[in-house]
């Protein structure tokens, strides 16, 4: 199995990223649903913590996850609410930051198959509008401008007096 | 909601949505073409290759100048290079936060495999 990440739009709404990992599933979804292995990964760009990782792991349980940058201590806080556990193959949760950087809500859907002792991963966020899930993909960037990895850091991570 | 949304960068995505007009950016790749040459190989009307370019203009990945009656449509790049790179940052990240993932796992079964060794039974 080859352990490369795909990132793709499918449908109207749907970001779908798949993934495989060299190891058998319960474990890679303890990594998904233990808080302190969870922080251990779910890192986001360099030079940002998460000091926040809080996981109620049933059918209407919460998540809160928060990061803080090193540098400045800004920090960006999401969470949700769980819709369905199926360990070890399911996981539906809602996504919403606190900071909107897309409007409304999203569907996150983790799905692990197995398959002699490797697992893929198949992960689905679904948005609430078409207009949301291309916000997502094309980035908050005007035309013209160069969004180098650090602008994507700031933005995705620390949206600071955002105006409409 | 987001800072600068970019109602440009949508309308990029807009213009990528259709085969025909990606058809007609490959086409535009390396030279200058009309549109009777564009809706050629595509065996589209006039009109509505026309409504394509239109909306590739709109997108600024298409720009058009007019000498006499032809309308000559050349490719503009850089909105598709700005695209890409926001799609790469965001593919940057989740890559990170997987590669670290695959650490984390690998630990994970060393941890398994010496607990299943202690275990007698």
């Amino acid at each position: 199995m080859k352990n490369k990440l795909t990132i793709a739009a499918r449908g109207d709404r749907e970001i779908v990223m798949t993934r495989d990992f060299d190891a058998p599933r319960p474990l890679v979804w303890d990594a998904h649903t233990k808080p302190e292995l969870v922080k251990r990964w779910l890192l986001g760009p360099a030079g940002w913590t998460m000091p926040v990782c809080e996981i109620d792991l049933r059918i209407g349980g919460k998540y809160r996850y928060v990061w803080k940058k090193s540098s400045d201590g800004h920090e960006m806080g999401m969470g949700g609410v769980f819709r369905e556990v199926s360990a070890p193959t399911r996981l539906v949760a809602t996504e919403r930051f606190d900071d909107a950087w897309y409007p409304g809500e999203a569907i996150d859907t983790t799905e692990l198959a197995e398959r002699s002792g490797k697992t893929s991963l198949t992960l689905t966020v679904e948005y609430e509008s078409r207009e949301a899930r291309d916000g997502v993909l094309a980035g908050p960037m005007s035309s013209g401008m160069e969004a180098g990895y650090d602008r994507l850091e700031e933005l995705l991570f620390s949206l600071k007096g955002t105006k409409r | 909601m987001v800072t600068d949304r970019s109602p440009a960068l949508d309308r990029v995505f807009h213009a990528l949505a259709h085969p025909a007009r990606r058809a007609i950016l490959r086409q535009l790749t390396n030279s200058e073409r009309n549109l009777s040459e564009l809706s050629a190989p595509l065996r589209m009307s006039f009109p509505a290759a026309s409504k394509h370019v239109r909306v590739l203009e709109r997108a600024r990945l298409v720009r058009r100048r007019i000498v006499g009656r032809s309308h000559l449509c050349r490719i503009e790049g850089e909105p598709l290079a700005d695209a890409s790179k926001w799609l790469e940052g965001y593919r940057e990240v989740w890559e990170r936060s997987y590669a670290a993932l695959d650490e984390l796992l690998e630990e994970m079964k060393v941890k398994e495999r010496r607990k299943r060794g202690n275990d007698p039974s």
